[in-house]
């Protein structure tokens, strides 16, 4: 059973790569208990969607 | 206010005209704020906007609006700043970056059996919409990112603003896999944090 610091960790890997069939059904099952972790998933999709956002900004 | 409002959407700039150039001048502040963002090194990050805006010129075709042209001197300038980063000897340097922030920088968050502390359990951020409209939250992004140790940042943003593969990371920095996933996820936790402290925080003690 996955905990949330190896929830985090593999929810910021999921950023980077695929994850594989054993580690998504871990974090699904992690992610339907934990609703800090669901907004830690939601936050790192927010920190890629600023970065992407910085340069072209309309300022 | 509205940078298009005198210059219609039909009307082709005038060829090697003001118009490009005009615009140019507003967006090299940006340019250069950015470039400095990644390559945390002045001179560097005026050779790659002065590169960017060259090729620009030389290439100038009609945009229809200040966005798109926007859009493509920014897509110049990444790869100008990836050619700099692997010619120039400015590649990050991924031993510092691993001793940057420490193995247990983050256990404080995490209770003994690994679950949040109660204090540190992430609470929701609301509507990112709303954020990417403030000013002031592009002011403390800023500021967040220019917080985070100077590799593992420029590790990160090789990853996020360049939109490189992890796997040409690890290639272009000669390291493992999972070397890579830890640095960025080190920048991740750390920029979160920052965020949440700086921004988010603030925002729900004024609500």
């Amino acid at each position: 059973m996955l905990n949330c610091k190896q929830a985090t960790a593999l929810m910021s890997q999921r950023m980077d790569r695929k994850l594989g069939l054993a580690e998504r059904m871990g974090l699904t099952l992690h992610l339907m208990m934990c609703g800090g972790c669901r907004n830690f998933g939601r936050q790192m999709h927010f920190l890629r969607e600023s970065l992407r956002r910085l340069p072209g900004r309309d300022s | 206010m509205d940078d298009d409002a005198h210059n219609p959407d039909d009307a082709d700039p005038p060829p090697g005209g003001n118009h490009l150039t005009g615009d140019m001048a507003a967006l090299r502040r940006d340019m250069v704020k950015f470039a400095r963002l990644q390559l945390r090194d002045e001179a560097a990050a005026e050779d790659a906007v002065q590169e960017a805006i060259a090729a620009a010129l030389a290439g100038q075709r009609g945009f229809r609006s200040r966005s798109q042209l926007k859009t493509w001197v920014f897509g110049i300038l990444k790869n100008k700043i990836v050619d700099i980063i692997r010619d120039r000897a400015r590649m990050p340097n991924i031993q510092a970056a691993l001793d940057e922030i420490a193995d247990d920088a983050y256990d404080v968050l995490f209770k003994e059996n690994g679950y949040w502390q109660p204090d540190a359990r992430p609470a929701a951020w609301g509507d990112p919409e709303e954020s990417f409209a403030s000013r002031q939250f592009w002011a403390v992004f800023e500021a967040c990112l220019t917080r985070l140790p100077e590799n593992t940042a420029r590790i990160f943003m090789m990853r996020e603003m360049l939109e490189l593969e992890t796997q040409e990371i690890c290639k272009e920095l000669g390291i493992t896999a999972t070397n890579c996933w830890v640095v960025l996820h080190r920048a991740r936790m750390g920029l979160r944090l920052c965020l949440e402290e700086r921004w988010f925080d603030a925002e729900r003690d004024n609500a």
